[in-house]
């Protein structure tokens, strides 16, 4: 065995961050090499200096034992690297057959041998196992597709180093598990592969060596045979994590109730159908459903972003006569929207801005109508602080966060108003453990308090954990609550699916 | 005659087809350019741009040919430099594009003074005269209107192929489009991303350029001050209308051609008590009816209006 690609001592900074502290790694032929590493640690700007995306402050890269210049993507194209974006790099209204094709014949081409290229593709299809129709635009392609198209983008490229960042954070169970066949294949086939990942139990179902990555230095390598899961999380976070769990609380008064509430989604999504709810203090209710079957609905009810078409809602025991997300904040309500990056944040916005976007126009932020910005960056610092928002303080701009980081600073937003209604819209999605931990300890403290939560998920485990009852939703209807001690996560699944109702 | 009749003549369809033809250039300048993710609002500056030097390279002494090529050269300077502003320092594209214009505008008339100083009625050359097509400018009924145009006109329907073809059908267009949705895509596949910018803002900006010198060398025969009149706004507005697609920038530019040319025949029918600047009006506002019907299905490039900063944490 050989090291085909070296990395050599590279470090890199953004102002004051450091990003990537020396770090040194080797590649050899036919691995799968996993990066493991909290958000935000460093391994994307990594992969992005090997990739020539970046150019390092110091260190050097070496492939096929030549070294690499920096800052050019071509050369590392040249060099036999492919990279597969954690968001991906296409053009969404061009075909997949133009996405692959782009680059790879001369620019002053005359014509393009596209049939040439359609044949490869349909080739390589083939002997991957990776379908897909070379005629059809980007747009109409599911995750996974797009994904295949990635890795098809590499292999018509004849790339013989294949990095992957964050291949599976989009992708259902099944549309990883067919992932990972193809990376074995790949393997079996010459190719070597960088998988870069925050999920430990795929780590160790797809690679041969694991390097462990904190705040920007490696701070662990092994072979991921004999590896102890424990250990790599406990290098991964820096120190143990323990999944947090509520004490048993006796629910208060309702907070938030819909009575016979139907609704009409926005944007043409599934609408509510005559469903029955209620919150109370103290306590979590879980939402569990596939998605698109109405929680999109049922959290823009609760955001204020649409009105129940018919029925009675009812929040702190008082009917709405407006709704606006404006009212439902000042009602006290509190809103950890899905898509944190395209709702919940303003991402050209500085963090501060941010923290203080629901009380912008209230004492002591803003008086007369001018904002304070003494009080706004005191208060950011102390958020910032007290949520422990990884940034470079209060007027860094939203955007360059990362993932766990947003999430921080929508909890710091959030929590700091003390809210009594909760709505906690896939709160953890794509975050790793630490992050995880840290969220559901927030929303239970809020929980303690006397707050109460509606919490929507797509994964079981973290409803089973934190809700004192579940509800499913299906077409636009809920189930009856159930306890979560007196179900199994098969049986929900079931409800999920339609094919039960509960008791 | 009545509003209708006038649709059947040969005159109207020839002067639509001539009034098309800055449009055509312009429009698909403006594609070109948007097409990469660069909008360019120096066209309307640009095509004044090229009025004036294309013009002024005939009265000194060129020949047609060459004065539009030294048009479109000047047209690719100012390219060059939104091409500076906007591309390669990434500032807003609106801001340069005004900047632009107002800056080749006004340095149009100032050059026109400076080596004019004493005309005052504004000096003639001798422009393109039309150019029967043989054999086909004999068909009846379209002979006329269509095969009896001066060569920049079937110049601009020779052009539109020409962007058509490069765009979908050579890897330098399909490098160009990938630009203007994904750049940072389009450098993960080894695309130099600024240099394809700015190679398409300066091709468009010599297309545009050429566009205006059409006013000055083929349409009339002298350079006014506010000749341009705006025909760069239309292109832009062309451009949205024909959803980024040469195809129907020919179309458009046609429509507006056609009722702009329609509009002044019907002002000179007798009996008609409606005043005239409603008539001047009903191009403009039925292209702002038109592109709303149309603009709504719109496919805009993504990464339109977008700049591209190298090794930048997005």
């Amino acid at each position: 065995m050989t090291a085909i690609l070296k990395l050599v001592n590279i470090s890199k900074r953004f102002g004051s961050l450091t990003a990537n502290d020396a770090i040194s790694l080797s590649l050899e032929e036919g691995e799968i090499l996993a990066l493991l590493g909290e958000n935000g640690a460093g391994k994307t700007t990594l992969m992005n200096i090997l990739f020539g995306h970046y150019t390092a402050d110091e260190g050097h890269v070496e492939v096929f034992g030549k070294p690499l210049p920096p800052g050019q993507p071509d050369a590392a194209l040249a060099a036999g690297i492919g990279m597969v974006h954690q968001h991906f790099s296409l053009a969404d209204n061009l075909s997949v057959l133009e996405n692959i094709m782009l680059g790879t014949e001369s620019l002053w081409a005359w014509r393009q041998d596209t049939a040439f290229a359609t044949g490869r593709i349909k080739q390589l299809s083939r002997d991957f196992g990776l379908t897909v129709d070379p005629m059809a635009q980007v747009s109409t392609l599911t995750v996974g597709e797009r994904q295949r198209v990635e890795i098809l983008k590499a292999l018509y490229r004849d790339a013989r180093i294949l990095i992957l960042d964050e291949p599976t954070a989009v992708l259902t169970p099944q549309e990883s598990e067919s992932l990972f066949e193809t990376l074995r294949s790949l393997v079996d086939r010459g190719m070597s592969i960088i998988f870069i990942s925050h999920k430990l139990n795929e780590i160790v179902s797809v690679s041969d060596r694991v390097m462990v990555i904190r705040r920007g230095k490696v701070v662990a390598e092994q072979p991921i045979r004999g590896a102890d899961r424990a250990s790599l999380a406990e290098a991964m976070v820096g120190h143990t994590v323990h999944a947090p769990k509520g004490d048993v609380l006796a629910p208060g008064d309702v907070v938030f109730q819909l009575q016979n509430v139907s609704a009409g989604a926005a944007d043409g999504g599934q609408p509510l159908v005559d469903v029955d709810l209620a919150i109370h203090q103290h306590e979590i209710v879980g939402i569990a459903g596939v998605s698109g079957n109405g929680q999109q609905t049922l959290a823009d009810l609760i955001s204020g972003l649409c009105r129940p078409g018919s029925g009675s809602m009812t929040l702190f025991g008082n009917k709405l006569a407006h709704y606006n997300p404006d009212v439902m904040v000042k009602s006290g309500v509190g809103r950890i929207p899905e898509d944190r990056n395209r709702v919940g944040v303003i991402g050209e916005m500085t963090v501060q801005e941010n923290l203080i976007s629901e009380k912008r126009r209230r004492l002591p932020f803003s008086k007369f109508g001018f904002m304070n910005a003494k009080v706004i960056e005191d208060h950011a610092a102390r958020q910032i602080d007290a949520f422990d928002v990884r940034c470079q303080g209060p007027h860094a701009e939203t955007r360059l966060l990362s993932g766990g980081n947003v999430q921080k600073l929508i909890l710091a937003r959030v929590l700091d108003a003390e809210p009594s209604l909760l709505l906690a819209d896939q709160p953890s999605r794509g975050l790793d453990v630490g992050a995880v931990a840290y969220v559901h300890e927030k929303i239970l403290d809020a929980r303690a308090r006397g707050c109460g939560v509606l919490l929507i998920s797509e994964d079981l485990e973290e409803l089973m954990a934190l809700s004192d009852r579940i509800v499913v939703i299906y077409h636009g209807r809920l189930s009856q609550p159930v306890n979560p001690e007196d179900i199994t996560a098969r049986d929900i699944g079931l409800m999920m699916s339609g094919q039960s109702e509960a008791a | 005659m009545d509003f209708i009749e006038i649709l059947f003549t040969a005159g109207f369809w020839a002067a639509t087809l001539r009034i098309a033809t800055p449009l055509i250039f312009g429009t698909l300048g403006e594609l070109v350019c948007e097409r990469a993710g660069v909008l360019n609002l120096g066209i309307e500056g640009i095509m004044t741009m090229g009025a004036m030097s294309g013009w002024m390279w005939v009265y000194m002494g060129g020949d047609l040919v060459s004065g539009i090529l030294f048009a479109a050269f000047i047209g690719m300077l100012f390219g060059l430099l939104h091409s500076l502003f906007a591309v390669y320092l990434g500032l807003s594209q609106h801001v340069a594009g005004i900047g632009i214009t107002m800056l080749a505008s006004s340095l149009s008339y100032f050059v026109f003074r400076m080596l004019l100083p004493t005309a005052t009625t504004p000096p003639k050359i001798d422009p393109f005269q039309s150019y029967p097509i043989p054999g086909l400018s004999d068909l009846p009924y379209v002979g006329t209107p269509l095969f009896t145009q001066t060569p920049m006109t079937y110049g601009a329907f020779v052009v539109v192929l020409v962007v058509w073809y490069v765009l979908y059908s050579t890897p330098v267009g399909l490098a160009v489009r990938m630009t203007g949705e994904n750049p940072i895509a389009a450098e993960a596949q080894g695309i130099d991303v600024l240099a394809v910018r700015t190679g398409a803002v300066v091709v468009g900006s010599g297309l545009m350029s050429v566009g205006g010198a059409f006013l000055t060398m083929s349409a009339f025969d002298a350079f006014y001050f506010g000749m341009v009149n705006g025909r760069g706004w239309i292109c832009v507005a062309l451009v949205i209308f024909a959803s980024w697609n040469p195809g129907k920038a020919l179309l458009g530019a046609l429509l507006f051609a056609g009722i702009d040319a329609w509009q002044v025949r019907v002002q000179q029918l007798p009996g008609i008590n409606i005043p005239y600047q409603f008539f001047l009006m009903a191009p403009y506002v039925l292209s702002i009816v038109a592109m709303i019907v149309m603009s709504r299905r719109a496919l805009y490039p993504k990464a339109l209006l977008v700049p591209f900063r190298r090794g930048e944490r997005t």
